[in-house]
């Protein structure tokens, strides 16, 4: 048999189940009623859930992007200061930083991806609920218990098929989250226990060090040019002034110069 | 008819256009005959594309049984073997 037919079998077997419970068929109108109702909780709740995992995730991009972006700008300053070596140990730390980025980043997308169905479906399930809360009224209003027989088989079998479309997707979401939650638990035990800060820290620490002291030596070395510079270079700057104002006296010869070609 | 995307929602597709989503659905149910997953994921994306195509959402209040029934877009070879085995699809 092909697949979308044992599939749907498959499918109404289970949905079906769900909602035979009660005698009278208008009591089904109320039975499920409150099973669409305690589905909206659930979908609402998957919601959040799959958000707070979501933010999570953010979180942690943006606390490893910002060790990222400490160590690219320690290698610039490590090349400004001629340490390649230097440079070469925050790149090669960046470039692990940068794989664990991407790994989240896909990470966030699933989860995004996530949300959006169950928001979507979150939608279709109130305007239904809504829907249906008027019509159970006026089914249990207009007929009798036999007549409204035929009219709730064919609702019952529509809502057991959508509350098993939702509560699959619920299900789904909540595994996605729960493996995310699995990994996002292992970066922000890397986080606290400062295995990330260690890249920057302990031996890019060394690289912050080394280059600090870099800096300030190369610092006192402008300071002393600048100095020499206002005081020292600024002679000969007078006295190359002078000769060059020399040459410019002989303006004439100058002048005569274009007479002569014409 | 009625065709329902698991995790998507229902539409209503013309039964003209049926023979060329059985052609589409042979080819899922090869694949998961012969166990091979890009085959797989590469029918199955075809096959939801096509009742995309030719159906039209039904985006109704009304709550409508559905005819037929595929899975969600995005689940895997095992994850529908599952389905279909027994009681994986509907929790609870």
């Amino acid at each position: 048999m092909s697949l979308m037919k044992r599939m749907s079998l498959v499918f109404k077997a289970k949905a079906n189940k769900v909602l035979d419970k009660a005698e009278d068929p208008r009591e089904v109108l109320d039975y499920s009623y409150q099973k669409q109702l305690e589905l909206l909780t659930n979908v609402r709740k998957g919601v959040a859930d799959v958000a707070t995992s979501r933010k999570r995730v953010e979180l942690q991009i943006n606390q490893l992007q910002q060790q990222s972006d400490k160590l690219q700008s320690q290698a610039q300053q490590a090349i400004n200061a001629n340490r390649e070596d230097l440079a070469r140990e925050a790149l090669t730390r960046k470039s692990g930083l940068t794989q664990q980025i991407a790994d989240l980043q896909t990470q966030h997308a699933n989860l995004q991806a996530e949300e959006e169905k169950l928001v979507l479906a979150q939608q279709r399930l109130q305007a239904k609920v809504e829907a249906f809360r008027t019509k159970k009224e006026t089914i249990k209003a207009t007929y009798t218990a036999a007549e409204a027989q035929t009219k709730i088989n064919d609702a019952v079998a529509g809502i057991g098929e959508e509350m098993g479309d939702i509560g699959l997707a619920i299900q789904r979401a909540e595994d996605k989250t729960q493996q995310m939650q699995a990994r996002a638990g292992a970066v922000d035990e890397l986080l606290a226990s400062g295995a990330l800060d260690d890249l920057t820290a302990q031996p890019g620490d060394d690289i912050a060090r080394q280059l600090n002291e870099l800096s300030s030596q190369s610092d006192v070395e402008a300071e002393l040019a600048r100095m020499k510079g206002l005081s020292a270079p600024a002679a000969p700057q007078a006295i190359g002034q002078g000769e060059a104002g020399a040459p410019a006296t002989d303006v004439p010869a100058t002048e005569s110069e274009p007479e002569a070609q014409q | 008819m009625i065709v329902r995307i698991l995790g998507e929602g229902q539409y209503d597709v013309a039964d003209a256009a049926l023979d060329r989503l059985n052609q589409l659905d042979a080819e899922v149910e090869a694949a998961i005959a012969s166990g091979d997953e890009a085959a797989f994921t590469a029918a199955l994306g075809r096959l939801l594309a096509g009742v995309r195509t030719v159906g039209v959402p039904r985006a109704g209040e009304e709550y409508a049984e559905s005819d037929l029934i595929l899975p969600p877009a995005d689940a895997g070879l095992e994850e529908v073997r599952e389905m279909l085995a027994d009681d994986g699809l509907i929790p609870g």
